[in-house]
């Protein structure tokens, strides 16, 4: 009250021009700053140093006997090196590119090796399944390449997805011929 | 409905409390609460949820102590567990039986809202926190089932964050942020751990939220008319604490039954196998209580309306406030509503089954071909989606229901049990 010289909370007159100014200002700031904290506490559930650091390796892919595979453990998936039959790759060659939901010549899944000319014999491979992740079987299916036993996805002898609800082919890892029998993955 | 407290703190040092922290006054007023008398066993569920959170958040906290959230070490401290700790075995049974045992619980709790129309006004909110809880009890179930570090926790967890990855343009970067690495390791093992032992008590927070909600608006109830007047309810304790402690036992004695006798019957016989990131079992299913969602997931052949379709299936249940257009809540009174509601239980039971099967398996053979799982799944998920989006907004609008009772006591009046009448003694002539 006026008397005592206090003026009650209600009783204040706002310019609300400066205020807006003031509120705005101090909320922009504010949400600054508590991005800037918020942000540590989301990074931190990312790839750590280590992690990332465990990037690449490499396979001596001369081992590998014709119709055999091997699984090598990469960045915590398995890929899939594949010494390919006569018969496995003309079937992969032979398929009409229109039958594919997710298109790709068998050549496009190949890498050259030390000498510029494709090994049609070695196919690599994540050997992960492109719809949830599990670790597809080889030689089954109907199309005589891998099996999702999960949710029944089908791949071709060039790991292309044929038939199922798995969106892609199966990923080819970034990868190169360090020489004919040793390819670095990663 | 909650009405002015009726408590009157006895003695100098009560009155000094109850205008400090009138924490007394709470539970006196809860121990009161107007309750409908006609409520049947459905309506114990609650109390038992209450009981299943405690007893999940204890044995939780006790395994806790034992168990080691390292890939090398999860999977043989859970054996630990059940061979060295004393009374581990009992303590990680009830934890492992006492997460069925609570979805089991939930569902009936869930069922029960479903057909006596518990979600309606005023009661819309109380059933979305109802929802939120059903959402982390979901999440909180996942992330423990990883922990023992099985081949279903391993391959199970690599499915669920690969819903993530369908996610467009950002999926990889989001699941791979989730994982802490390029799959499921020890970062993914470590973060699970630290979220399984959170979510708990984000659940005991909700259910603090939903207790509140419900003494706000009072209970439902059989008939689905509202409480008028005074002989229509009856206080909390001692009707409705007997009650729930007798459905209680009854609930204990099925828990005891699956934990002293079949452990391990609700499980998966591949979880006894140690994670392997090189070799997924030949056939992935999720525990009983994900099956119906899981053979939704899997009723179309897209991955990520797949995700989604599985998504909406637990979104439409907080819009069916809104769905649902009749005005009368118990189905009692909804004579065709009642035989759809009784055709989506039988579904839900089919998704399920669904979920456990192969899918491209026959379901039902009928000389060489039949229908498989994937068939069944389909057109049960159609239904599923069918009875909230469609039958229940369009019936609600041509259907005659039933004349209902005035109310609760009129209700009892008309068709419960009466008295007999007093035999009056003719004295011998």
């Amino acid at each position: 009250m006026a008397e005592i010289g206090l003026i009650h909370h209600d009783d204040i007159v706002e310019d609300d021009g400066k205020r807006d100014f003031i509120f705005l200002l101090a909320g922009a700031a504010g949400a600054v700053g508590a991005a800037s904290i918020v942000w540590p506490l989301v990074a931190q559930m990312g790839k750590a140093a280590d992690t990332l650091a465990l990037g690449s390796i490499e396979i001596d892919i001369g081992q590998i006997a014709e119709g055999e595979q091997l699984k090598v453990l990469w960045r915590g998936a398995p890929v899939f090196v594949r010494h390919r039959t006569a018969a496995e790759i003309a079937e992969a060659e032979s398929v009409n590119l229109a039958d594919l939901p997710d298109p790709a010549t068998d050549a496009d899944r190949l890498v050259p090796g030390p000498d510029g000319a494709l090994k049609p014999e070695y196919l690599v491979q994540v050997g992960v399944c492109t719809h949830f992740g599990c670790v597809p079987v080889g030689e089954a299916g109907d199309y005589d390449g891998w099996y999702c036993p999960c949710h029944g996805s089908h791949y071709d002898t060039s790991g292309r997805i044929r038939k199922g609800p798995a969106p892609r082919n199966l990923d080819v890892p970034p990868y190169e011929y360090l020489s004919d029998t040793v390819i670095k993955v990663g | 409905m909650a009405g002015p407290s009726t408590y009157e703190p006895k003695g100098a040092v009560m009155r000094w409390m109850d205008t400090r922290l009138p924490i007394v006054r709470m539970g006196a007023d809860f121990m009161t609460f107007p309750t409908p008398r006609n409520l049947n066993y459905w309506w114990t569920f609650g109390g038992i949820l209450l009981l299943c959170l405690m007893i999940q958040i204890v044995t939780g906290v006790i395994l806790g102590m034992h168990y080691v959230a390292h890939i090398d070490h999860a999977f043989d401290s859970v054996q630990r567990i059940r061979r060295d700790v004393p009374y581990g075995w009992l303590m990680q049974s009830a934890h492992a039986v006492g997460a069925s045992m609570f979805f089991l619980a939930v569902y009936m709790h869930m069922f029960r809202a479903l057909y006596y129309g518990s979600y309606k006004a005023p009661r819309e909110v109380l059933w979305i926190i109802g929802c939120l809880i059903y959402l982390v009890m979901m999440a909180t179930a996942f992330l423990g089932y990883t922990l023992p570090w099985g081949q279903m926790s391993f391959w199970g967890a690599t499915v669920i964050t690969g819903f993530f990855g369908a996610v467009p343009v950002v999926g990889e970067g989001l699941q791979q942020w989730l994982l802490g690495g390029y799959a499921v390791d020890n970062a993914t093992l470590n973060r699970f751990y630290s979220l399984h032992y959170l979510l708990p008590f984000i659940i005991a927070a909700l259910s603090g939220l939903h207790v509140w909600a419900l003494h706000v608006t009072g209970s439902s109830n059989p008939i689905g008319v509202s409480s008028k007047v005074k002989t229509d309810t009856l206080p909390f304790h001692p009707y409705f604490t007997v009650k729930d402690m007798f459905a209680v036992t009854v609930f204990l004695i099925i828990f005891a039954f699956f934990l002293f006798y079949l452990p391990d019957a609700l499980g998966h016989a591949d979880n006894y196998i140690k994670a392997d990131p090189l070799k997924t079992p030949p056939h992935i299913v999720p525990e009983w209580y994900f099956l119906p969602f899981y053979a939704i997931l899997r009723a179309v052949p897209d991955k990520l309306a797949g995700i989604l379709l599985m998504l909406g299936a637990i979104a439409v249940l907080f819009v069916l406030p809104w769905l649902d257009t009749s005005r009368v809540r118990s189905m009692r009174f909804r004579p065709i509503a009642r035989w759809f509601f009784f055709f989506f239980v039988i579904f839900c039971f089919i998704l399920g089954w669904c979920g456990a099967g192969v899918p491209d398996d026959y379901a039902i053979k009928i000389g060489d071909g039949g229908i498989t799982f994937y068939r069944l799944g389909q057109i049960s998920t159609l239904y599923y989606f069918a009875y909230f989006i469609v039958i229940l907004p369009i019936l609600g609008l041509i259907e005659d229901p039933v004349e209902r009772p005035a109310s609760i006591t009129q209700a009892i009046l008309d068709y419960g049990d009466k008295p007999e009448p007093e035999k009056v003694l003719v004295p011998a002539e």
